[in-house]
């Protein structure tokens, strides 16, 4: 694809979502007719527990710029306990890609009820603002993934 | 032979990066390897041996053969384009120019590896004689001078304050031609003296006269039977350090890699020393970690030599003396065997 | 070493051990070699000196499998990784005789290299009892001394400590030889800007030729098939081809070893290129010694480490 300067900067993020809770939270920021960019793209799994770091380092190789997950609040996990989990996993691990040089903006978790349509819209909003002002992630990303 | 003063050695590489890709020793994080030349390259060519030999510059670790793009409802396929530009490998060791001598007899004979020829066919190289050839060195035991490497097409030494150069082969008179106004003529008598100082280095390192009685084309059952190799393989960890930082292992594995909008297909070395090499539909045909193991210095010591007219595929660079994690190698293989008489 | 040797001698003829795991002298003075010895006679080429870096304790993974008990000497720093092995099953504590051996600080060649001594020919000074703190290194060309601290290993600098956390017999003192702070590096780089850290670890891991030495060597990872062997992944262990791949491989290595990993340095020793990998590690133990209290992987008997469990109110990711 043909880099076109004066087309803005449309950055790829991918956003894991937990069945229970987050998945339900973007469903609900739908039926509210919240918005909020398409350059998210969500990838469900069954609780934020299930969040391999490899996931997040894959998603940044094939050419994301920004990944976030979002999970149940601590607390309320569908299987208890299983947020508490990726929660050490993912500030271990956020805190070695800002240790490589990896800008910590490129990075986040949010937890987001099912009932919380608007806190989703508005994450993603922010998000995806914040990905844009960083711009492309070079470091990453796989060059042969680039296109 | 002609002679250029070190300290205008930068002018050198730069008159050659002009014309060529020119790659040679760069230290890097504290590591000396092969890398290509830069303006702010810091360069080493004092370093006796780089971690890496200068395999990578005719067979690169990995490599795309092609690439399968997705075209709507079709899918295209894009071969690599051959190298077609001349490279020029500088620095290279006595047992590295062996090296590529001994990963011709596999590549260039039938079928041709066309990467590989291309790669031969432009790459010039300028070897380096050792100064000071070390303990770990056992080239001499392979046929290898390293006080005036063969094979190369211009031959370098270090003497003093001066870089005397001497080319070889047609191919190193055509390199020299193209930076001539740097050089200045002179005789051999500086070099001579090198080289009998070399020599005279090489001769008091112990295993410059290791005895390789017993391997090459005979015996291959007795050896590939014996129970030596029960006891020596013990200590290997398998990882690939010995096979890659091999200035003549060969094997490569292929592979795919997924883009995400096409496929790249790559070839990458392999190591025998891994569990899944040569892995077929049925498995594995060696299961254990020693079989693993034997099949290295069986191939180096016994089966190349009997396909190629008893040329060793080991040159004695020793590089896998200095960095194999156990402290194994081929030496001690050696030894273990004459130890036991066989 | 002769006590070392005249016990393990004790301890085969009695039928204790079926076998002993040691270390075998080398064709040079500095390559002793790990080695399992059956018999009095072969004890004849054990060895015990400051080269014998290796750690035995991954080795007694297969050795647990064999028949009858194995003698191991571990030195003090190794023992935490046979005890880490312990808690997770991989190796059988009945299995095994261990003789805990002392231990001054272990060498490295590398270092050798970088004082300019090169073309070893005998070392004096690098036995455990030797009490001189230089070494007497003849060469090709000529004796040279130097520091022992000098030519020691990054990891003895920062070392654990004396004690060994599991052992069933004690043979030779060691020596202190901590003289610097085992986080400061990793502090330097957290200091830095992220064009800075991205540039250091560009520049070390570019270097990785993925011979996956790092991995083999690691007692941590002990897994029977490893995520980079799978043939279905595609950044599996060979290929090398572009940036990502080693930082991928090396981010994921120290992550599945964190909370297990005891700083053990086999890694940094082992790698034919250098790169500082305990660097990666230690990054790890640094945040869970702050974040979730200090912890030592292998010291303790608890079963849980800082990744399997958890407190309500520990930190938010992003906050450090």
């Amino acid at each position: 694809m043909p880099i076109n300067e004066n087309e803005e900067f449309r950055p790829k993020i991918v956003a894991f979502c937990c069945n229970w809770c987050s998945y339900a939270g973007a469903d609900l920021a739908g039926s509210c007719r919240l918005g909020y960019p398409a350059d998210v793209k969500i990838i469900r799994v069954p609780c934020s527990c299930r969040v391999n770091p490899m996931f997040i380092l894959r998603a940044f190789e094939k050419g994301a710029d920004g990944v976030i997950m979002c999970g149940c609040h601590p607390g309320d996990c569908h299987y208890s306990t299983g947020n508490y989990y990726a929660r050490r996993r993912m500030t271990l691990l956020f805190s070695m890609l800002d240790y490589i040089g990896v800008e910590h903006g490129r990075t986040r978790v949010e937890w987001v009820s099912a009932a919380e349509g608007v806190k989703f819209s508005q994450t993603m909003n922010e998000f995806v603002e914040k990905i844009r002002s960083l711009g492309k992630n070079v470091r990453l990303g796989d060059l042969r993934c680039r296109n | 032979m002609y002679k250029i003063a070190k300290a205008s050695l930068p002018q050198l590489y730069k008159a050659i990066a002009g014309s060529n890709a020119l790659y040679l020793p760069v230290k890097k994080a504290g590591q000396t390897n092969y890398a290509p030349w830069t303006e702010d390259a810091e360069v080493d060519i004092e370093t006796l041996k780089t971690v890496k030999s200068a395999k990578d510059a005719f067979f690169p670790q990995s490599e795309t053969l092609y690439t399968c793009i997705r075209d709507g409802k079709k899918i295209r396929i894009e071969a690599e384009e051959l190298i077609n530009e001349s490279f020029v490998v500088f620095g290279v060791k006595g047992c590295d120019v062996h090296g590529v001598e001994v990963l011709d007899r596999v590549f260039l004979s039938e079928p041709v590896d066309t990467f590989y020829a291309a790669r031969r066919e432009h790459g010039i190289i300028v070897a380096l004689a050792c100064n000071e050839p070390e303990l770990s060195c056992f080239c001499k035991v392979f046929g290898t001078d390293c006080s005036e490497p063969e094979g190369a097409d211009v031959v370098t030494w270090l003497v003093g304050e001066d870089l005397f150069w001497k080319p070889v082969t047609e191919k190193g008179e055509a390199l020299t031609g193209q930076i001539k106004e740097l050089l200045e003529e002179t005789d051999d008598t500086a070099v001579n003296e090198k080289k009998a100082e070399i020599k005279d280095i090489a001769e008091k390192i112990p295993n410059m006269h290791l005895s390789l009685d017993g391997w090459g084309r005979d015996d291959k059952l007795e050896r590939f039977n014996s129970p030596i190799w029960e006891d020596l393989y013990k200590p290997c960890l398998a990882c690939g350090t010995c096979t890659f930082v091999c200035p003549t292992c060969q094997c490569y594995d292929i592979k795919d890699y997924d883009t995400g909008h096409g496929v790249k297909r790559y070839r990458c070395w392999d190591s025998c020393m891994y569990s899944d090499f040569t892995m077929m539909a049925h498995g594995n045909n060696r299961t254990s970690q020693m079989q693993r193991f034997r099949q290295r210095f069986m191939h180096k010591l016994v089966y190349y030599p009997t396909n190629n007219d008893g040329m060793f595929s080991c040159t004695g660079c020793g590089r896998c003396v200095d960095k194999c994690p156990s402290s194994l190698n081929i030496v001690k293989v050696i030894k273990a065997f004459e130890k036991e008489g066989k | 070493m002769q006590e070392l040797i005249n016990r393990a001698k004790e301890l085969l003829s009695d039928g204790t051990v079926a076998r002993v795991l040691g270390w075998r002298r080398g064709d040079l003075p500095y390559n002793p070699e790990p080695a399992y010895f059956s018999d009095e006679a072969s004890l004849s080429e054990f060895v015990y000196n400051g080269f014998c870096g290796a750690n035995l304790s991954k080795y007694m993974i297969e050795a647990s499998k064999l028949e009858g008990k194995t003698l191991v000497f571990l030195k003090p720093c190794d023992s935490y990784s046979f005890k880490q092995l312990m808690k997770e099953h991989r190796v059988d504590r009945g299995k095994a005789y261990i003789v805990g051996v002392g231990c001054k600080g272990k060498l490295n060649m590398d270092r050798f290299n970088e004082m300019g001594i090169k073309n070893v020919l005998d070392v004096k000074g690098a036995e455990l009892d030797d009490t001189c703190d230089k070494l007497i290194i003849e060469t090709l060309t000529g004796e040279k001394t130097c520091e022992y601290k000098d030519a020691m290993l990054e990891r003895c600098h920062v070392c654990k400590g004396k004690e060994h956390v599991v052992y069933d017999e004690l043979i030779g003192d060691s020596a202190d030889t901590v003289d610097a702070d085992r986080f400061a590096e990793v502090e330097r780089i957290e200091a830095m800007s992220p064009e800075e850290k991205f540039e250091f670890f560009r520049g070390e891991l570019s270097k990785c030729i993925r011979c996956n030495a790092c991995r083999n060597v690691c007692p941590a990872c002990s897994c029977r098939k490893c995520v980079f062997d799978s043939t279905k992944f595609d950044s599996a262990q060979k290929a090398n081809v572009d940036s990502f791949e080693e930082k991928m491989f090396h981010i994921i290595r120290a992550f599945h070893v964190a909370g297990r990993c005891t700083d053990c340095g086999e890694c940094s020793r082992v790698c034919p290129q250098g790169i500082p990998l305990h660097l990666f590690n230690r990054k790890f133990i640094k945040d869970i010694n702050t974040l979730y209290g200090d912890f030592t992987a292998g010291a303790g008997d608890e079963e849980r480490t800082p990744l399997t469990s958890f407190t309500f109110d520990d930190a938010e990711p992003g906050t450090i």
